[in-house]
């Protein structure tokens, strides 16, 4: 499995991945911001992708609407500090699958990776 | 400034650190800040807009700052080092992020992304205009001061309130 990890944050990247690896995933890219994800989305192909809201550039509100333009079916999990129920459904019309609020455990985000993975392939 | 806005930075703070870092956080009595003093080493920064507009910051002593990052990261830094200041930035995006989702779902409320300044004993100057709180936190790792000095946006409440009577 390919995952796209998007968060300006290296420190939150590393978290994230780690996590990840946990699960048995080794093939993870890294982008810093929006722009910086739909420059590399298409070459990577990834199976599932986290997205950060709040990023310089482009956010993960403004990836998600452009991305889903042109892929309506790979998972995306928004990872965020954004936790007003108005945002929660914002995201859910652009187009995310789950929502995860930072903070979390590796447990939770876990967990949220493996329903979306679930949900997703049913 | 509404006290009602103290209580969700308090929570916050104490659900960042033991959520992300497992430190427990014993927050003491919150105080109004006097002049620019008390001075740190490590500051991060983010600014609010919308129906609530200002600045909170994370402050921290450099032995403490060093400490909790090295809980947050897995691994000790150098403050010098770009991820020592990341790491502070996502810390503060956190606590805000968490406390402005307390505030009440009828304000909406924007973050920035986070500022980080690394410089022993520094000081922030914050508009006079705007009462700001120091709340002090203590933790296994050290000490630390949350500053809030946050209000209401008076322009966005009464554009808000002028939008309902038209509807």
């Amino acid at each position: 499995m390919k995952v796209m990890l998007i968060d300006d944050s290296k420190t939150m990247r590393n978290i994230q991945r780690s996590v990840l690896r946990q699960l048995g995933i080794e093939q993870i890219e890294e982008a810093c911001d929006g722009q910086d994800a739909l420059s590399k989305v298409g070459a990577f192909q990834p199976d599932l992708i986290l997205v950060d809201w709040n990023m310089p550039n482009m956010d993960g509100l403004s990836f998600i609407k452009a991305f889903r333009k042109q892929d309506k079916s790979t998972p995306l999990i928004m990872v965020t500090t954004e936790a007003e129920k108005s945002r929660v459904i914002e995201a859910i019309k652009a187009g995310v699958n789950n929502y995860l609020v930072k903070p979390f455990t590796p447990d939770m985000l876990s967990q949220r990776i493996n329903e979306t993975i679930a949900k997703c392939s049913a | 400034m509404d006290a009602g806005y103290i209580t969700p930075f308090v929570k916050s703070i104490q659900n960042v650190f033991s959520t992300m870092l497992q430190l427990p956080v014993t927050v003491l009595d919150p105080a109004i800040k006097q002049g620019n003093s008390p001075s740190h080493d490590v500051s991060g920064i983010i600014g609010m807009s919308g129906d609530v507009k200002g600045s909170v910051i994370l402050s921290f002593k450099l032995d403490a700052a060093e400490s909790i990052v090295a809980l947050f990261c897995g691994e000790r830094m150098d403050p010098d080092h770009a991820d020592f200041a990341d790491a502070i930035g996502e810390l503060v995006n956190m606590v805000c992020g968490g406390a402005k989702a307390m505030f009440t779902d009828k304000k909406r409320v924007s973050i920035s992304c986070p500022s980080v300044i690394v410089g022993k004993d520094h000081g922030v100057c914050l508009p006079s205009d705007v009462p700001c709180v120091l709340i002090p936190c203590s933790t296994d790792c050290g000490e630390f001061v949350i500053e809030v000095a946050i209000r209401e946006n008076a322009a966005a409440n009464k554009a808000a309130e002028q939008a309902a009577a038209n509807a």
